[in-house]
């Protein structure tokens, strides 16, 4: 069997388009993942233009200022800023795909949101261009700009429930308050409540009753409102997200890019290179001369599954060297790496076996392995509840007897510690071992009749 | 000996079964003490690697002792010495059938099978095959081939088999065949050996 790995890896080398190819990919493939999950994800470039004019301020309930600062920060942190001078600078950008969208603070904005406290209120608004010129686009900006929405009233309902609640400590602790440039002190509940208490003896007894309603009075308010101070804090956010997870911990969004990116490569170079290496051996015509005496079938499926093995171990690794550069790899679980790959290999060279013994000829044979390993692959990212029951039962059921899904989470599993264990991915990828070779061995009869 | 029939009469699969690549649906093969070296009609070789290389795979999977020494053999035998080093690919059709039969040839074998071996080869690439096959049956190696050349076979095979629909209608020397050929159609008498052999296979139904 190894004058035959011989042969084919003579063969590969021979070969120095597949070679480069078997080479490039993975290398590619490495550089485009590393560089996709090793930098910040872009933000969207958006002309921006602010018309509020200079020292405008939001007045909050006590008759304070909201700092207008800021604002351009703020919305710059999110998004990558294009500052404009007008409107129609704004709209030619946009126009142009200069810009994703402008974002336009309107000069009465700060009014409008003054207005909200007073008895004649005004909607505050916020002019957004933008250009659809696809569907995805579209979907991309309003994402954009409701996220955006939601920070931006995040942000101010926080500060006015800040400013209420120190409102509400004035009058519950008493205090110092400014209004137009006089300060104001502020007696408060808590000490009018105690300044009573400490004048009820010399009140006269008539009157008594009546100063202990106001006494009950100003304990009952003080007593509340002190149950209100962190009531308006919460409104701002009322609603927290508490997650809980059914399933085991998830490694890290890098870690199973990197084991997606692995596993593609595993695939492509593991499925393509022994189904066409099987489908050779029928081009060239040696198939029967090998196993008229030579080697018996099994030992050849075993040869070609193993050349798969070995140059899918070395393509994959040098990948996630490669991959190492941008994103750092737990090296210690190097053993389980190796056991995953290998694991993952044989699967995927079991099914390439499968598909070398029923195609007819090396270019067909990779046509086939394309249009079967890719959609499956796609198919088996797809995760559940992103489509419906039904539809979601017939892509798992699909991606069960496909070897990609196993060896991915076998990959993942190797890489990080962190979700399920290795072992169900190995169990699992050992009965499609099985069942591939035995369709391989049925198919290798066809093979040599025909 | 020369297998000989029209298209379809089951020379390769004859051949195929001799080779022990396909199993026959009745009947059993008697292997003769040896090993039975089988040379497909198309050339069964890797055309990306050299002479050197395809012949050194081969002798490894043979199991020789000396592999590279029986590869020094075939090169000699098949006067592509010079051409060892050269990819399959690039040489011409008579020598890539030249080192299909030094394959064949690897085995050592007491009988040797050429599945119409001179197809596609023109005359001069043809005679240089012969020459190189004859030498082989001269050395005592037992050599069975197929053809649809009646000439070539009358020519090359001591011993004639005729094959039609699977069926054995000949078995016999050159000499007896032509005898058979006009014993059965005096019509054909005055015609070609090839014309004759028609008329006698349409003679006997086929």
């Amino acid at each position: 069997m190894r004058w035959l790995l011989l042969k084919d890896l003579q063969i590969l080398r021979r070969s120095p388009l597949q070679l480069v190819l078997l080479i490039a990919y993975p290398v590619l493939i490495a550089l485009l993942i590393g560089f996709a999950i090793s930098r910040e994800p872009g933000n969207p470039r958006v002309a921006f233009l602010n018309e509020v004019p200079p020292g405008a301020r939001v007045a909050t309930g006590s008759g304070a200022r909201l700092p207008a600062v800021g604002v351009h920060d703020r919305v710059c942190r999110q998004v990558e800023c294009v500052d404009v001078s007008s409107r129609a600078v704004a709209e030619e950008k946009v126009r142009d795909g200069d810009v994703l969208a402008a974002l336009i603070l309107p000069a009465d904005l700060i009014d409008r949101l003054n207005s909200l406290g007073t008895l004649d209120p005004e909607t505050p608004r916020v002019d957004v261009i933008v250009n659809e010129e696809d569907p995805l686009k579209a979907r991309v900006v309003d994402d954009r700009i409701d996220a955006l929405l939601a920070r931006a009233n995040l942000f101010i309902a926080k500060q006015i429930a800040s400013e209420g609640g120190r409102y509400l400590s004035l009058v519950v602790d008493g205090g110092d308050f400014s209004v137009l440039g006089t300060k104001v002190e502020i007696l408060g509940l808590r000490a009018t409540a105690s300044t009573l208490e400490s004048l009820r003896p010399a009140v006269p007894a008539a009157m008594r009753p009546a100063l202990d309603r106001v006494i009950r009075f100003a304990t009952l308010a003080r007593d509340n409102l002190d149950v209100a101070a962190p009531l308006i804090d919460r409104l701002a956010q009322p609603i927290e997200v508490e997650k809980q997870s059914v399933s085991a911990p998830t490694p890290p969004l890098d870690v199973f890019a990197v084991a997606v990116a692995a596993t593609l490569t595993l695939t492509f170079v593991t499925l393509l290179l022994v189904a066409g290496s099987l489908a050779l051996e029928r081009e060239e015509n040696t198939f029967p001369r090998l196993t008229g005496g030579l080697v018996s079938r099994s030992a050849l499926l075993g040869e070609k599954v193993g050349l798969g093995m070995a140059v899918g171990l070395i393509v994959t690794l040098l990948m996630l060297a490669g991959v190492e550069l941008f994103v750092g790899l737990d090296w210690s679980r190097f053993g389980l790496w190796l056991v995953a790959i290998l694991a993952g290999a044989a699967g995927l060279g079991a099914a390439g076996a499968a598909l070398g013994a029923a195609a007819r000829d090396v270019r067909s044979v990779s046509l086939l392995a394309f249009m079967v390993s890719l959609p499956v692959a796609l198919l088996s990212l797809v995760p559940s509840g992103a489509v419906g029951a039904t539809l979601y039962d017939v892509i798992r059921a699909i991606a069960a007897v496909f070897p990609f899904k196993p060896a991915l989470q076998a990959m993942t599993a190797a890489l990080d510690s962190a979700g399920p264990g290795i072992g169900g991915p190995l169990l699992h990828l050992a009965i499609l071992i099985v069942a591939y070779l035995a369709i391989a061995r049925l198919a290798l009869r066809r093979f040599a009749s025909v | 000996m020369g297998v000989i029939g029209p298209n379809g009469a089951g020379k390769t699969t004859l051949l195929s079964i001799l080779a022990g690549t396909v199993k026959p649906d009745e009947g059993q093969v008697s292997s003769p003490n040896g090993d039975v070296g089988w040379v497909p009609q198309q050339a069964a070789l890797y055309r990306r690697l050299t002479v050197e290389e395809n012949l050194l795979l081969f002798a490894r999977l043979e199991k020789r002792a000396e592999p590279r020494k029986a590869v020094e053999e075939m090169l000699a035998l098949t006067g592509l010495a010079e051409r060892r080093g050269d990819v399959v690919a690039r040489l011409s059709g008579g020598n890539q059938q030249r080192i299909n039969i030094a394959i064949g040839l690897l085995g050592q074998p007491v009988t040797l099978l050429l599945d119409e071996p001179s197809v596609g080869l023109d005359p001069r690439q043809r005679a240089r095959l012969w020459e190189f096959v004859s030498g082989l049956a001269d050395g005592g190696t037992t050599v069975i081939f197929s053809t649809h050349d009646i000439q070539e076979a009358e020519r090359y095979g001591q011993r004639l088999l005729v094959l039609a629909d699977g069926e054995g209608l000949f078995d016999g020397s050159a000499g007896e065949l032509r005898e058979a050929v006009r014993g059965e159609t005096p019509e054909a008498a005055g015609s070609d050996f090839e014309t004759a052999f028609v008329a006698f296979l349409h003679h006997r139904g086929h």
